[in-house]
């Protein structure tokens, strides 16, 4: 595999990037917004994910139903994200049919309709996915946690939104909405697979550099300050499982701390996968939480996440506790960990291993066009596609007194937020 | 922009087949565009030896074959795994007990001796089992609360009552406290064994010596005790429509399963129905069902058909996530569109749709390693012929609406369906 690819700017302010690949007969294209959940007020929350389910619904010239046929007669996977910091729009498509993609993007970028009736029933439709989310303890646990952590900056709530929101927000917040953010001059276009670079670039800028730019657009800045305590919460739902999220304030993605973070978490609880489609995971059983608390009868699983924010979010642990156990009996082994690793260094093997490892699961990404294309934007979302080429290099520059220096920072008990998910018709356990 | 090339699917002359002297098969195809290799397998070791008080018996051996071997024990099974980044995991079906594992091309040797020493001498250590079963409670303490699972699980105790397939393959608490250290080692001891043992491999490796390889680890187990798996019974239709509930407090969304018994993957009746169930439920963003149930009524975030037709006859049913209140307005619509699909099938237009993306769809669910080795396995496991991904088109395009109504109306019938609904 190459690292080669091109960047372009159009005269809109539309930023392009391509990468030939010719592994396999198929173009994955997606278009990047800087626009997610870290840009709603109160009382407009959900809003960007809502917006993302509307640009389903149709144009003049795609109606909804032949929009989705279209996609779906060539063979083609196609889908949306919302994320705090972004919302993308994918196709991946046999090599020959991209174009189709690429239309559908120029076409949905200025001309989605936002139908009152379609409207009222996607209102009912994003309802409906919280309500399933609101099944899941882990969810309702995360959100409270999350909302504990940031009482300032808008990765307080969930991408999904309040209900009350989803209940009042209107067509014409939607729209607004769309108009705002949906413009060139806000967008990255990621395009990675079976194609000609100067053909794909004359293509894309025949169908995008005509859209008119928007006024330029300031993004909300409301940084959180400094933690000055640490949040202990508990969260009360069904079920016979207790769970604990522990998360800390984490350095952004393009923080130079990242790294280290990085490190800690997979030398704590096991490697995590970049890959956002394919490639699988590698367990973590070796991990010092799991020896720690699964094999020690505490937890029945735990696991880390670190997530490439632009600002600065959480690092997360959450773990699953055994039957028989409390959850301060796992929370105090855990804390035990934690100082383990701010008070005595990390050996050079245990980083040579995490990078090994770290190599392992980029090597299984890069089997996947629709990954590949993913990364190309994404990183651009939060730093710039450098991020991703150079990241195995800069964790392999992480050093034992980093990785002392971050745990110190950031694992400490003042930065974080303890919840816990306390079933209500668990049996009394010794 | 060029047209996809028909070679670069998998065929008889780019996939290796070799059958070993004990009967292991071992299949595989070269990929040099990444340096990691995909392996994937199974063995005639399920759930349909387990008998009913010690259900989940064929799972629980298949999650106990890591735990610890002969040669090395939990951690040092895993430290060689994790430090390579390699993964190798277990799980057992009805039929078979499967696995799958990735490393760096580099290690694949490591990957194999793992394989086989997990294979052919693990030795349930009574602590790892322990721990294993707490883990094993949890999770079906988990998929009790589980909305969707629980409704799939009722939904397939109504379709298969009297036949095995009823059953969970991951057993009930009581049948999870019931297996001992001694139940698994004796399992392993008499079920696992190269007769029937499939090992699928792709990615950088070189098919001329990859025999061998497998020859060096697995080319001398034997196990004369490996029973024939049980016959099946014939599966009784129901009678008559059945609805069960199941309660589940404090939650906010309910599911609801509907539907029937469809073909089996080798009935000639499959790739009908599977093409009439994409237009009931699957094609774009899920068909007709996706169309009146989301699109039309925004009464779910998820509707949508499925046929999971196997060695025996697998479940043809549509499955939803709605708001407790819209349950019996959501089943009216979904029981309305089976019936209309039943009368009067598909329209020339949705078939071609549906044939369209199946063909489509092809170069991307076989792009990775991972979607080669599945599709590798599929060839072994339901006698498909090595060429089958180079003749599917053709398979496809033979199908007609007549077929398809005639596949619906032998499986479906709207008075006959089986209703599992779990939620608040």
């Amino acid at each position: 595999m190459t690292d080669a690819y091109q960047e372009h700017l159009l005269a809109n302010g539309l930023k392009v990037l391509l990468k030939e690949i010719h592994t396999a007969p198929l173009v994955s294209s997606w278009i990047w917004y800087r626009v997610g959940s870290r840009d709603e007020f109160t009382g407009h929350t959900g809003l960007s994910h809502w917006c993302e389910h509307m640009q389903f619904k149709g144009t003049p010239q795609f109606p909804s139903s032949v929009l989705d046929r279209a996609v779906s007669r060539d063979g083609g996977m196609w889908n949306a994200f919302t994320y705090f910091d972004w919302t993308t729009y994918f196709e991946t498509m046999p090599a020959d049919k991209i174009d189709l993609g690429l239309r559908i993007e120029a076409d949905r970028m200025v001309n989605s309709l936002f139908n009152e009736k379609e409207v009222a029933s996607e209102r009912t439709v994003v309802i409906s996915e919280r309500e399933g989310s609101e099944n899941e303890p882990y969810f309702l646990l995360g959100e409270a946690v999350q909302n504990a952590a940031f009482r300032v900056h808008p990765y307080h709530h969930e991408v999904i939104g309040d209900l009350p929101d989803l209940k009042s927000m209107s067509r014409d917040d939607l729209y607004g909405h769309y108009r705002t953010f949906y413009v060139p001059n806000n967008a990255v276009i990621s395009v990675a697979g079976d194609f000609n670079t100067g053909e794909m670039l004359a293509r894309i800028r025949e169908l995008y550099e005509q859209i008119p730019a928007g006024p330029k657009l300031t993004r909300l800045s409301r940084p959180e300050p400094s933690a000055c305590g640490e949040h202990r919460l508990t969260v009360e739902g069904p079920g016979q499982t207790t769970y604990l999220d522990i998360s800390y304030h984490a350095p952004a993605a393009s923080d130079p701390d990242f790294f280290p973070v990085m490190v800690l978490d997979s030398l704590l609880a096991g490697p995590s996968s970049l890959n956002m489609f394919g490639g699988g995971g590698i367990s973590n059983k070796t991990s010092r939480l799991y020896r720690s608390l699964v094999e020690k009868e505490l937890a029945v699983s735990v696991s880390g996440g670190l997530s490439a924010t632009a600002d600065p979010f959480l690092y997360s642990v959450m773990i699953t506790v055994h039957p028989k156990r409390k959850p301060e009996e796992a929370l105090a082994a855990f804390d035990d960990e934690i100082k383990r690793i701010q008070n005595e260094l990390t050996t050079v093997a245990e980083i040579t291993r995490a990078i090994k490892q770290a190599r392992a699961l980029f090597a299984y990404g890069t089997e996947n066009i629709t990954n590949q294309a993913f990364w190309l934007g994404h990183a651009e979302m939060f730093a710039a596609y450098d991020w991703f080429l150079t990241y195995l290099e800069k964790l392999a520059r992480v050093t034992p007194a980093d990785m002392q220096r971050a745990a110190q920072k950031y694992l400490r008990p003042q930065n974080r937020v303890v919840g816990t998910y306390i079933p209500i018709d668990a049996e009394v356990q010794a | 922009m060029k047209p996809v090339n028909q070679h670069s699917l998998p065929g008889a002359d780019d996939i290796t087949r070799v059958v070993l002297p004990n009967g292991t098969t071992v299949l595989a195809r070269t990929n040099f565009n990444s340096p990691s290799v995909v392996i994937g397998g199974y063995l005639p070791c399920g759930s349909l030896f387990d008998p009913d008080e010690k259900l989940g018996l064929a799972d629980f051996t298949a999650g106990g074959l890591l735990r610890g071997s002969e040669k090395r024990d939990f951690q040092q099974i895993f430290n060689d795994l994790e430090s390579a980044g390699a993964n190798l995991s277990f799980s057992a079906g009805g039929h078979t007990a499967g696995f799958t594992g990735r490393c760096l091309s580099e290690d694949l040797p490591l990957l194999f001796d793992l394989l086989a020493d997990a294979l052919r001498c693990p030795t349930f250590p009574s602590a790892q089992v322990e721990r294993l079963r707490a883990q094993f409670l949890t999770g079906l303490a988990i998929r009790a609360q589980d909305t969707a699972e629980m409704a799939s699980l009722t939904f397939d105790q109504i379709v298969f009552k009297g036949h095995p397939y009823a059953r969970p393959d991951d057993g009930w608490p009581e049948t999870i406290q019931a297996i001992t250290r001694d139940d698994l080692a004796d399992f392993h001891h008499t079920h696992y064994g190269p007769r029937g043992l499939v090992l699928a491999i792709v990615g950088a490796v070189e098919p001329k010596t990859i025999a061998g390889q497998v020859a060096e680890v697995l080319g001398d187990w034997t196990n004369p005790s490996q029973p024939e798996l049980p016959a099946l019974p014939e599966l009784k239709p129901l009678k008559n429509s059945v609805t069960r509930k199941v309660k589940i407090p404090g939650k906010s969304q309910a599911d609801i399963d509907i539907g029937t018994s469809g073909p089996r993957r080798k009935d000639p009746e499959f790739m009908p129905a599977s093409l009439g169930n994409s237009v009931l439920g699957q094609f774009g963003m899920a068909g007709r069902i996706g169309e009146v149930v989301r699109q039309k009524s925004g009464l779910a975030y998820y509707a949508s058909s499925s046929l999971s037709a196997g060695i025996g006859p697998g479940a043809w049913d549509v499955s939803a996530g709605v708001n407790p209140g819209n349950v019996q307005k959501a089943r009216d619509l979904i029981c309305n569109e089976i019936a209309r699909f039943i009368e009067k099938g598909v329209t020339e237009e949705e078939l071609a749709d549906s044939q369209s993306n199946f063909i489509g769809r092809l170069p991307l669910s076989l792009e990775s390693n991972a979607g080669v080795v599945n599709a590798l396995m599929n060839i072994e496991r339901f006698d498909l012929g090595l060429d089958y991904y180079r003749c599917y088109a053709e398979l496809v395009r033979a199908v007609t609406p007549e077929d398809v109504l005639a596949s619906a109306s032998k499986y479906l019938h709207p008075d006959k369906l089986a209703v599992a609904i779990a939620g608040p």
